[in-house]
């Protein structure tokens, strides 16, 4: 039953890749510009021109066009860069790692403290701790990220001098050997920890600037799914029995107290999925986001769209993913 | 969560004196300030807050606390007109998909799950690309990934209502389909879009500032708070208050926008009929 629901949700995603990928396709033919020139370079004579564009297939009409992408993308080609002249999967390999990483540090500070901070605050309802994280996660919703960016920068790289203000790594560091491509995990298949300890303070100010909303808005849902636990009759039976309070909060309420923050969570990943782009701005960080931004101004339509298909599909994922989460969390629920 | 709801609590007052701050700000600038928010003096750039230029001045020494008041009507005006469209179009699908149901239901949420999984920052990128730079263009972008939340609240809320038993009755009693969603069902849903719109405020703005910061939206002398962030990144280390000031406004309006939203949706809890869980049920 349950594979029949997977399956039938990875087939209603075709529509939707299909929809995206003809949405982003039509707006790629209005940018302004001739990607064959882009792609012959400055230089070239009318007839290298025409060369070109005859090999790119851009002297066919749009439809046909778009049909011969979306024939090459089933054999798993994206194309190639037409500024790099890289091939765009290639590409896609290398930046996006730096991105995952980013996104992975985040979600760990995100759940971790969203999730503590959140029973703590249910925990002593209207203590000190309790309106100390309502107080602050009212901050934490309403801070615009690239000023808190700005602000942590100002004060941990330029004043205090603790952390670095951009980039992934010192420039003194070298890289290490490519595994996952995600610096720290690499380093510490190394056994490389300078480079690992380096990777890993470079990922704090970004990680952190990108947690910050996430933090306070599951810390706020799971406070209150907390809450509706703790009223519920299951916690008073497993008062009732003699378990201590810790026990009744973490084994009894806080597994019901998931669902809710689940949905959460899954939204900020999918949020952040298209949010990277202003803090990969800010502090240099050579993915994903940093990648789009140049395909864009290139007017590199290849790169425009693999970018836009990688980042649906993740997207598409996350949210399937987060369903069948929910199954798990709550074995009532059920998928036909 | 508040099971006794007031009418007038503490956060929803609050929250409306500061909307109530910035949109005075917006509408007449000029009681707020007397100096020209686009008035070039390089003699006096960078120096910083006193009691002529209480926020100090920036690269080109116009007057930062000027230029703040001015930006009040950039961003106000965004949420406008962005949640203007957003909910324009997304009311209009919405209901369209709900009453009617069947393959055009489906064809529409399709359409919106499109909308919805877009990433939303290379449809900025690209629409600022396509029509050139500028506030405009940002606005259409930006209502362009909206209106599909929108369009799944009415169509849920449609749902919901037009089985209801007043709805029934006004069937039963021979009034037409017209008459019923105008009369009937519409006043029904549009309470929760409204609560809606008051919770996206804040993220409009942020979004919109976030483009503006990124080169996309308002172009200067537009006196815009996210481009005003921008330009003071590079004085950040010793004139922190060029980039300061605007940053903090942004961040006291959402705050704002975020009080009223909430005491809204809080209100709307206590004795609603749809709840939050079925809104976003689907996502």
């Amino acid at each position: 039953m349950m594979g029949r629901y997977v399956a039938r949700r990875l087939f209603l995603m075709i529509p939707v890749l299909l929809g995206v990928s003809i949405l982003a396709f039509y707006v790629s033919q209005l940018l302004p510009g001739d990607p064959a020139r882009a792609a012959a370079g400055r230089l070239a004579t009318p007839e290298q021109l025409e060369a070109v564009r005859e090999r790119l297939g851009l002297d066919q009409p749009i439809p046909v066009q778009y049909g011969l992408y979306i024939g090459r993308l089933l054999q798993g080609d994206l194309g190639t860069s037409l500024s790099s002249k890289q091939e765009v999967a290639q590409e896609l390999r290398i930046f996006f790692p730096a991105t995952l990483e980013l996104l992975f540090a985040t979600m760990v500070l995100t759940v971790v403290l969203g999730i503590t901070i959140g029973v703590r605050a249910a925990t002593s309802r209207g203590g000190w701790v309790d309106r100390a994280f309502l107080g602050f996660s009212y901050l934490g919703v309403g801070m615009p990220v690239f000023f808190l960016a700005l602000l942590l920068q100002l004060v941990f790289a330029g004043w205090l001098r603790v952390l670095p203000i951009a980039g992934r790594l010192s420039l003194e560091t070298v890289p290490p050997p490519v595994l996952t491509g995600l610096y720290t995990f690499d380093a510490l298949f190394a056994g490389q920890w300078a480079t690992m300890m380096d990777a890993g303070r470079h990922l704090v100010l970004p990680a952190l600037t990108l947690s910050i909303a996430g933090i306070s808005e599951v810390g706020r849902i799971t406070r209150s799914a907390m809450l509706n636990a703790l009223e519920q009759d299951y916690v008073r039976t497993a008062r009732a029995k003699g378990l201590s309070e810790r026990a009744v909060w973490l084994r009894h309420a806080l597994p019901n107290a998931m669902l809710p923050t689940t949905t959460v969570i899954g939204l900020q990943v999918a949020f952040l999925l298209g949010g990277t782009v202003l803090i990969e701005n800010i502090f240099s960080w050579g993915g994903l986001g940093t990648y789009a931004w140049k395909g864009i101004f290139r007017l590199d339509i290849p790169v425009i769209m693999g970018i836009t298909l990688v980042s649906t599909t993740a997207y598409l994922f996350v949210n399937l993913g987060v369903d069948l989460l929910y199954t798990k969390l709550d074995p009532r629920i059920r998928y036909e | 969560m508040n099971k006794t709801f007031q009418l007038w609590n503490p956060s929803l007052l609050l929250g409306l004196a500061i909307v109530g701050l910035f949109a005075a700000m917006a509408i007449s600038p000029g009681l707020f300030s007397s100096q020209d928010p686009a008035g070039l003096r390089l003699e006096h750039r960078l120096s910083a807050p006193s009691a002529a230029n209480w926020f100090g001045t920036d690269g080109v020494g116009v007057d930062v606390y000027s230029r703040v008041v001015y930006g009040a009507r950039t961003t106000l005006a965004t949420i406008v007109v962005v949640l203007g469209i957003a909910i324009l179009v997304g009311v209009s699908i919405g209901s369209v998909s709900g009453y009617l149901g069947g393959w055009i239901d489906g064809l529409l949420m399709r359409v919106a799950d499109v909308f919805l999984a877009f990433p939303p920052l290379i449809l900025a990128l690209a629409t600022n690309a396509v029509l050139g730079r500028g506030l405009q263009q940002t606005m259409f972008a930006v209502a362009f990934l909206w209106w599909p939340a929108y369009a799944r609240l009415v169509r849920s809320q449609i749902l919901a209502v037009r089985k209801l038993e007043f709805v029934e009755s006004a069937r039963a009693i021979g009034a037409n389909e017209l008459r019923i969603v105008g009369r009937h069902v519409l006043p029904n849903v549009l309470d929760p879009v409204i609560v809606r719109a008051s919770l996206d405020a804040g993220f409009v703005a942020l979004t919109a500032a976030s483009l503006s910061f990124l080169g996309l939206g308002a172009q200067p002398p537009t006196p815009e708070w996210g481009r005003m962030v921008a330009e003071g990144q590079k004085f950040l280390l010793d004139q922190w208050w060029v980039a300061t000031f605007p940053g903090i406004s942004l961040f006291v309006l959402v705050i704002g926008f975020n009080l009223i939203g909430e005491s809204l949706s809080g209100r709307m809890q206590s004795g609603l009929h749809v709840s939050r869980a079925e809104e976003t049920e689907g996502r």
